[in-house]
């Protein structure tokens, strides 16, 4: 065989994940403020341990991800979410 | 006069009755430093995210009001002092705060509303 396993030709070409821009939910869809007392929304900025997810991954401005933070170390205050949890989702 | 939020837990070993006269002294204390009461809600047994004091249900309520910020001191206080009490939490809420709660408060209204009919 004269194909060598080095220069494999794709019909189409394979796809590379094309990386989706981030963007802030609170500026596109203009959320003034956050609720610690909403918990099942503030579930989604914590993973499955409920630790608070970085901006990184959310893609949260830096304005609202304060916010997002003081809100669910408040609703963790008041036993709306945990401190510390296993399988949250 | 700021606005205010406080949401406190209550022990679950009271009885309804017991409940509400501890609420009342809560509300009474508001109304005698002359406090506006905005929103005074009761969001019943719920169960914790993790035990306090061992306990791992509690009651919720919720009050919000207008009042001079001096007095809030001795508004915590009363909590501080109240072995019924597991957890309160006072926040100040600013103007999007405000505008947050009047519009959930709105949709409730109108949410009962429809809801009204029916029954």
């Amino acid at each position: 065989m004269a194909q060598n396993s080095g220069d494999i030709k794709y019909l189409t070409p394979i796809a590379v994940d094309t990386k989706k821009k981030k963007y802030c939910r609170f500026k596109k869809s203009g959320i003034k403020y956050i609720d610690y007392k909403d918990a099942d929304f503030l579930l989604k900025f914590v993973n499955e341990q409920g630790k608070i997810l970085p901006r990184r991954i959310t893609g949260t401005s830096t304005k609202y991800q304060k916010k997002v933070s003081q809100a669910v170390k408040r609703a963790r205050h008041i036993g709306l979410m945990p401190y510390v949890a296993d399988l949250l989702k | 006069m700021n606005q205010y939020e406080t949401v406190f837990i209550m022990t679950p070993v009271l009885s309804a009755e017991q409940m509400k006269e501890a609420v009342d002294k809560y509300r009474k204390h508001l109304k005698s430093i002359k406090a506006e009461i905005v929103l005074d809600e009761s969001w019943g047994l719920r169960k914790l995210a993790y035990p306090i004091q061992k306990k791992s249900t509690g009651f919720y309520h919720l009050f919000e009001y207008k009042m001079d910020g001096t007095l809030l001191q001795e508004f915590e206080l009363m909590y501080k002092r109240d072995e019924r009490m597991l957890r309160f939490l006072t926040v100040k809420l600013d103007k999007h705060a405000i505008a947050y709660n009047e519009k959930k408060r709105k949709k409730k209204a109108a949410e009962e509303k429809v809801a009204e009919p029916e029954a």
